[in-house]
């Protein structure tokens, strides 16, 4: 089985967000970039399928050469290969085309993808790639098996899971629960020497617009200061949810 | 042209989410000079639909989509759009709806945007206002396609009154074959979800044990609220993994969140802070949480909660 695990490059989740150039790009100053949490629950799954079943496995990311830190990380956990594709990415549809271009060259039988990155968060790539790709598609995915070309998975829905038979061609998209917090892994020296010598093969990227762009950003407006209530005096708190937040 | 919108339902019934989308649509639709279409799957009486906007409604009854398939919604979506010749199509936060958005821009060449919070700024070029940053920023993003796929954020638009009435009409589409099939569900019956709930009661590990949790679910029946819990707390096996919110966990966007016991660290306050209101009970007055929320009480949730269930069951009682 090959195995191919999208990776998004994202800010620290404790990192503080700011814009500069008049508010339209988002300010990499003193940020540290990590592996998409979503997609390193995959990737560890991903492992999983490697030292079980003998699977491939490679990740891939769409940006620029300030990525491949990130990228190798993904080699020292473990990944076979790594591919860049030499282009911002500007929009969903834009990455979810380069991806079905690398996986369609590259023969991969199941994309692990996180369900969402957690800066944009738009939640689409996963999808738009299995519809481009025509391929089976679990978002929201919990749990995944392979036998043969046969899957089973689940995937969270409002109010419980839902457990699905499926096939190979598949997309994921991954979230915790495909393995546990417990299970991510720390690279060692080992695998950090190793990853210097696997190949990060970058490649052009194809021709595609993307279908949507960003404007300009904005902070929320910063809140006010918490109304403490006396714990003597609970009642109050009931009368401030009533009167005044009126959401009792 | 009209603008199509997908409003789901639940055995037959219409959630809050589909009236929330369906006021959205008639918002878009009121930009644009025209109509809304409104498409439902195996749904019941569609009248409801009218008082948020709709104007028609195309009721799709088939046995093979009695139960959500991501492929083949999309695929009947993306059938009644064209049908409809939509330029604009409106989609949920829903879970089922996020699974299925994706798959739906592909079939109509949509440019997509998710997680949008407010009325378009403007219709050409099609501008709306979407969260960023796991709800720590706003993004404007531009839809450049001919056809447009927005998926509204949950509870931030909110559900409008719009006297009309919805004619309905039966659409028969064409049903794609389907390669993931459900073998089961697995789904706490009669309980409020944290997707539907506009109340969540949330405790953290504060409350020391599993064996505590008695006044959380107390307190939330009180309320009428759904239980959650932080990422310590489902770790540990005290409570299933499905009441964990939080970055990686389940996203809330409630009237109303209540954290006991929780600290409120950055990951924990990224999945719950769309939430309206929130209010915090915890021990310790340096506890994050208490920069993040609207009303707070410094104090032993062993002591305040049992007064507050006191305090609201009384309250509840006068109202």
């Amino acid at each position: 089985m090959k195995i191919l695990v999208c990776i998004s490059h994202v800010p620290d989740t404790t990192s503080k967000i700011n814009f500069t150039e008049g508010d339209t790009k988002f300010d990499t100053n003193g940020v540290q970039f990590v592996i998409n949490p979503n997609d390193e629950f995959g990737l560890t799954r991903a492992m999983w399928f490697k030292e079980k079943q003998g699977a491939s496995v490679h990740v891939v990311n769409v940006g620029g050469p300030e990525t491949e830190p990130t990228l190798r990380k993904a080699l020292a956990i473990g990944a076979d290969g790594a591919i860049r594709v030499n282009t911002a990415a500007t929009d969903g549809f834009l990455v979810a085309k380069q991806l079905a271009k690398v996986v369609q060259d590259g023969g991969y039988d199941l994309v692990i993808a996180g369900r969402e990155s957690i800066d944009y968060n738009g939640g689409m790539v996963p999808g738009m790639l299995a519809g481009l790709l025509n391929a089976n598609f679990v978002n929201n995915c919990i749990s995944l098996e392979v036998e043969g070309t046969n899957a089973t998975a689940s995937r969270e829905i409002d109010g419980g899971k839902e457990t699905v038979s499926t096939s190979l061609p598949l997309v994921i998209g991954g979230q915790k629960g495909l393995v546990e917090e417990s299970d991510l892994r720390i690279p060692n020296m080992r695998g950090i020497m190793m990853a210097r010598q696997k190949p990060l093969n970058v490649i052009e990227p194809v021709d595609a617009n993307s279908e949507t762009s960003s404007v300009k950003f904005e902070k929320p407006a910063p809140r006010g200061a918490v109304k403490l209530v006396d714990a003597d005096n609970v009642d109050e708190l009931v009368n401030l949810l009533h009167i005044e937040a009126k959401v009792i | 042209m009209s603008v199509l919108v997908y409003t789901e339902s639940e055995q037959g019934k219409f959630k809050k989410t589909a009236l929330e989308v369906a006021s959205y649509a008639k918002a878009v639709a009121d930009q644009m000079g025209t109509t809304v279409t409104a498409i439902t799957f195996n749904a019941g009486d569609t009248s409801v639909l009218g008082n948020h906007g709709v104007d028609k409604v195309l009721k799709v009854g088939n046995e093979q989509l009695e139960s959500f398939n991501a492929k083949s919604y999309a695929n009947v979506i993306a059938q009644a759009a064209n049908n409809e010749a939509s330029k604009v199509v409106i989609v949920s936060s829903s879970a089922d709806s996020k699974y299925l958005a994706p798959l739906l821009a592909i079939d109509l060449n949509a440019g997509f945007a998710s997680n949008v919070v407010e009325a378009p700024s403007s219709t050409s070029p099609f501008t709306v206002k979407r969260t960023a940053f796991t709800n720590k920023a706003f993004n404007l993003t531009t839809i450049n396609t001919d056809v447009k796929l927005v998926a509204v954020s949950k509870n931030a638009f909110g559900v409008k009154e719009s006297s009309a009435s919805a004619t309905a009409e039966d659409f028969s589409p064409s049903i794609p074959e389907i390669g993931v099939k459900v073998e089961s569900v697995d789904k706490v019956s009669g309980k409020i979800t944290i997707a539907d709930a506009e109340i969540v009661v949330s405790g953290g590990r504060g409350l020391k044990g599993p064996e505590n949790w008695g006044m959380i679910e107390e307190l939330a029946d009180v309320l009428g609220a759904a239980t959650a819990c932080s990422k310590p707390v489902s770790d540990l096996g005290w409570r299933p993994h499905s009441e964990h919110v939080g970055q990686t966990g389940k996203p809330v966007a409630s009237n109303l969140y209540i954290a006991i016991g929780i600290s409120g660290a950055i990951q924990h306050l990224a999945g719950i802070n769309a939430s309206k209101v929130k209010v915090v009970i915890n021990t310790d007055p340096e506890a994050p949480f208490f920069k993040a929320a609207d009303y707070g009480i410094v104090g032993d949730a062993f002591e305040v909660v049992p007064k507050l269930i006191e305090k609201l069951k009384a309250f509840k009682a006068q109202q």
